[in-house]
């Protein structure tokens, strides 16, 4: 059976025709080819599939696409704007918070939602909302601390009205 | 020795030595600095396409059926129903055309095949279907109808050899026959001895469970097959595919530029590739199968579990007299390495040895190599004996470990190392930790106890031949590098640009990697045992050194001075005699002329008569809770013997994770097979637990002994991914026996284990 749905997609709207039973995971890559998002097990264990629905990070494997029906879904596509990386990225690229990069778009999405709540995390607030993300690379090590110093930078943006901080950066995400 | 590993069959191919001079680097402008990875911008922003994201229009997607039984006969397939079913366009069968392909191969003698009619454990192909979209290929398999005849089965490789024990195998349940080493006389040694320990201590098996599951996209153009793979080395990937399906190498082109990590279970193909080859081949259009989740803990590898027996002699002031080490372990339901006694053999001078590693078969999933293989589980019996062995010499674990730090290879002929760490990693890294202020500000009260702990290991394969990397430098500057190694996320690419950018003076912007393809790039060997950058920087040294030397010779012409007083400043050849004599780079009329100038570079081999290996020594800070059995692990210092690091942000990047890889065979990981079924348990990652963000010690530290290595290869550096894994699970229990004064012999140390053993001992808080 299928139904139509309409939804944010990233700030763009999209209406598409989808089996009642697809995942939203399997809609974004398959149905509008944002293969950002990965998938890492399909049975909600692993973040890699992170996307924020409405603004709360979901794992989009454990979401049906029609349930996002109406909504807005921002995937690790839609943090950067116009090849410009959100701090988070550059985070994880200045401080090697990657190796093989697969689960990196699933925990960039993770904490983006916890800067969102909490703009001066601790290191452990910074573990526990990552805590669902796994990473069998880095040793999450490099990861904690970049989610802090994006944090930092954010802040430091936001007091000095910069760049980096710009409101509209973490407006994107409705509430 | 672990050459083996990485060959698929035969003697290790070679690339000619290069014939230009290189002597070892002096003080470096680009190789050893932190610069972030040069396509990390692909990896963060979500555009880098794995294969897994790879989609080609017209595409068929496969899934595979799998035995639910650990042992059994197919008596029959029926997939009358399954093909009518919607969407489907294909099945395979044992009996399909082409399907008959012997796999697992070992010793000359192939032990199955794609689809054999005796699956031998939980998970072994039993068919395949093609169909227009995933759920329809997994809608299908479940209207296949299989009958079993079902067999007995053993799980445990101790109980494998049993007189009545199921043959997993017809002729034997022994992976050839024991592995014997001996040196000296082992009785004298122990007569000698002041203090004798002896225990047996085993590993859990290990999941290396990569959060890119495994799979292939297979395409044919005629005869001419191409493969999207998320492997370790494209060009084992084609020699097997090729040997399966009887393919000219040419014919067979493997791609496989990111992959989502390996770990030793992507050195590979898998019968996953030549399913979806076959598949394709049938339906005439492109197939995508990759596994589940599920499918990877079944049947995509793991690190075996081994069973150890050690017994070590020693001196009143250390020195040792005698180790004696017996192991066990399994390959699986088909032959792979489970090997341990490197370690005991090789980490400590000792002058009589004796070792034997005995490998057997198994109805449980096939072991591949797994981030050095066999390391972490010797390093896990030995370094908790040698720990015994302190506690019972009444000596500092450090102490004793410097005490018998080896000069030369004990196993290798006695050769001396090109370099050898161990002293300083030892040294260095309990100096970083605190090891005696701490040790000696200890409390035992309450029901928390701390306890400190430190274990050593060593990596014993250097890199060698074959590599061969190109480098071509374009008119207008920018640089081209082409190798046809993997890059598995441990930054070989950006290392490479480095080596080249340090040879050429070019900035990093501006250098190119193409990479991992059997088609345009060079003959490679796959990425693992540490041996990317030992083997492949040597190349790509050689090949900018050429491009380099060319342009200098064309420059010299125009310039009309003599070549040997040119040197390159940036953008610029500049005169070393007369710096108002100088040339852009891009001016170069030789460059000019043939729009390109190429290097060539290869890979010689190692240096005569001296050993390569790596060598490093871990620390641990444990509490453990006496009432509960919970361990948290508060603290690791990891001391590196790589000789140079390539990159200080990668080099420990790198380490941080081989830690906490470690951290979970150490407390969480253990492939669970039920005994009544023989089917795996925990085949997720739910229950299967590798450590996540909450288990990584707030302290962790990364030390680097960087000695100056000019002999290992011209890139004086080692290697870093095998090592930085080794020894950390042993520090682990180690600090674990110093908290609570119990040894938990046997991996993980989990807090059911951990208490029932504290309550036994009455110790329970
Ligand atoms: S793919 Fe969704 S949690 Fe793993
Ligand atoms: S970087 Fe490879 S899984 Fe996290």
């Amino acid at each position: 059976m299928k139904k139509t749905i309409t939804l944010d997609v990233n700030g763009v709207a999209e209406t598409a025709e989808v089996e009642v039973g697809q995942t939203l995971l399997r809609f974004l890559r398959d149905g509008l080819d944002l293969t950002g998002t990965k998938e890492g097990c399909n049975e909600g264990e692993c973040g890699s599939c992170m996307v924020l629905l409405d603004g709360r990070p979901v794992n989009s494997c454990l979401v049906l696409a029609v349930e996002a029906d109406g909504r807005s879904v921002t995937t690790v596509e839609g943090l950067s704007r116009e090849g410009v990386l959100h701090p988070l990225q550059k985070a994880f690229l200045s401080q090697a918070a990657v190796q093989c990069g697969f689960c990196t778009p699933g925990m960039v999405v993770s904490a983006a939602a916890l800067l969102r709540e909490n703009p001066e995390p601790t290191e452990d607030d910074v573990k526990k909302a990552l805590a669902g993300n796994l990473c069998r690379c880095t040793g999450y090590k490099q990861i904690v601390d970049a989610v802090r110093d994006a944090a930092a930078a954010m802040r430091a943006g936001a007091v000095a009205g910069g760049e980096a901080g710009k409101p509209a950066e973490r407006e994107e995400v409705p509430a | 020795m672990t050459d083996l590993l990485y060959w698929l069959q035969g003697p290790v191919p070679e690339t000619e030595p290069p014939t230009a001079e290189m002597p070892p680097w002096g003080e470096t402008k680009v190789v050893g600095k932190p610069v972030p990875r040069v396509d990390a911008y692909e990896r963060v922003s979500g555009s880098a396409v794995y294969p897994l994201d790879f989609a080609l229009p017209d595409m068929l997607h496969a899934a595979i059926l799998r035995s639910p039984h650990a042992h059994a006969r197919v008596k029959a397939i029926d997939t009358s129903a399954a093909e009518k079913m919607p969407g489907v366009r294909a099945i395979l069968t044992a009996f399909s055309p082409g399907a008959d392909v012997p796999w697992y191969r070992s010793r000359g003698r192939f032990y199955s095949k794609l689809f054999d009619e005796r699956v031998r454990h939980e998970g072994d192909e039993v068919a395949a279907v093609a169909a227009e979209t995933r759920a329809q290929a997994f809608d299908a398999l479940k209207a296949i109808r299989v009958e079993y005849e079902e067999f007995a089965f053993v799980l445990d490789p101790r109980e494998s050899l049993a007189p009545d024990a199921p043959l997993v195998h017809d002729g034997g349940n022994r992976y050839g026959e024991p592995a014997r080493y001996e040196r000296g006389d082992l009785a004298a040694g122990f007569a000698a001895a002041d203090a004798v320990v002896e225990a047996t201590y085993s590993t859990a098996c290990e999941i290396h469970a990569p959060m890119e599951v495994h799979g292939s996209v297979a395409k044919w153009d005629g005869n001419r097959l191409t493969i999207w793979d998320s492997t370790q080395g494209v060009f084992v990937v084609q020699q097997m595919v090729a040997g399966a399906l009887k393919l000219p190498l040419a014919n067979v082109r493997v791609i496989g530029h990111y992959m989502g990590g390996g770990f030793g279970s992507k050195l590979e193909a898998g019968k996953y590739t030549v399913i979806a080859a076959l598949l394709a081949k049938t339906t005439a259009r492109p197939v995508k199968l990759f596994l589940t989740r599920e499918e990877v803990f079944l049947n995509a590898g793991n690190r075996p579990a081994n069973t150890m027996k050690v017994k070590i002699g020693a001196k009143k002031d250390g020195a040792l007299t005698a180790i004696e080490f017996s192991s066990i372990g399994s390959g699986g339901a088909y032959p792979n390495g489970a090997d341990t006694s490197f370690l005991a053999t090789d980490l400590y001078t000792c002058p009589n040895v004796a070792a034997v590693d005995e490998n057997v078969a198994i109805n449980a999933g096939r072991a591949r190599a797994m981030r050095a293989p066999g390391f972490p589980q010797g390093a896990w019996a030995l370094e908790q004996a040698m720990d015994e062995l302190a506690l019972k010499l009444g000596m500092d674990p450090v102490a004793l470990r410097l005490a018998n730090v080896p000069k030369v290879s004990q196993r290798r002929g006695n050769l001396p190392y090109t370099s050898t760490g161990l002293a300083e990693c030892l040294r260095d890294g309990a100096k970083a930790f605190g090891w005696e202020t701490t040790r000696a500000a200890k409390k035992d009260d309450g029901p928390i106890r701390k306890g400190y702990g430190v274990a050593a290991g060593m990596w014993g394969y250097g890199g060698g031949p074959p590599a061969r990397v190109v480098v071509k430098l374009f008119a207008d500057g920018s640089v081209n590098v082409n190798a046809g190694a993997a890059d598995i996320g441990t930054g070989t690419k950006t290392v490479m640009a480095q080596t080249v950018a340090e040879e050429l003076g070019v900035p990093l912007e501006k250098i190119r990697i193409e990479h991992a393809d059997t088609g345009t790039t060079q003959y490679s060997g796959p990425s693992g045992g540490s041996k990317t950058v030992p083997s492949d920087m040597p190349a790509a040294r050689a090949a900018a050194v050429e491009v380099r030397t060319k342009l200098l010779a064309g420059a010299a012409e125009e310039l009309k001075v003599p070549a040997a007083e040119l040197k390159l400043e940036g953008a610029d050849v500049v005169s070393t005699k007369d710096p108002a004599k100088k040339l852009a780079v891009t001016e170069v009329p030789a460059l000019q002329r043939n729009q390109v100038i190429v290097g060539v570079g290869t890979r010689g081999p190692n240096v005569e008569g001296k050993v390569i290996s790596m060598f490093a020594a871990h620390f641990a800070e444990v509490e453990v809770n006496v009432r509960t059995g919970e361990v948290s692990v508060t603290k690791l210092v990891a001391a590196q013997d790589s000789a140079r690091v390539m990159n200080r942000l990668t080099f420990e990047c790198q380490v941080q994770g081989g830690l906490v890889m470690g951290l979970g065979l150490g407390r969480t990981e253990e492939r669970v097979l039920d005994r009544q079924t023989g089917k795996m348990v925990n085949a997720n990652w739910h229950d299967y637990k590798i450590p996540t963000a909450l288990d990584v010690p707030v302290a962790q530290e990364v030390l680097s002994a960087e000695l100056v290595d000019t002999e290992c290869n011209t890139a004086g550096a080692k290697g870093v991914g095998e090592p930085a894994t080794i020894p950390t699970a042993a520090a682990i229990a180690n600090a674990v026996r110093d908290a609570v004064g119990l040894r938990v012999h046997d991996s993980p140390i989990t807090p059911p284990k951990l208490a029932a053993l504290l309550a036994a001992a009455g110790k329970k808080g």
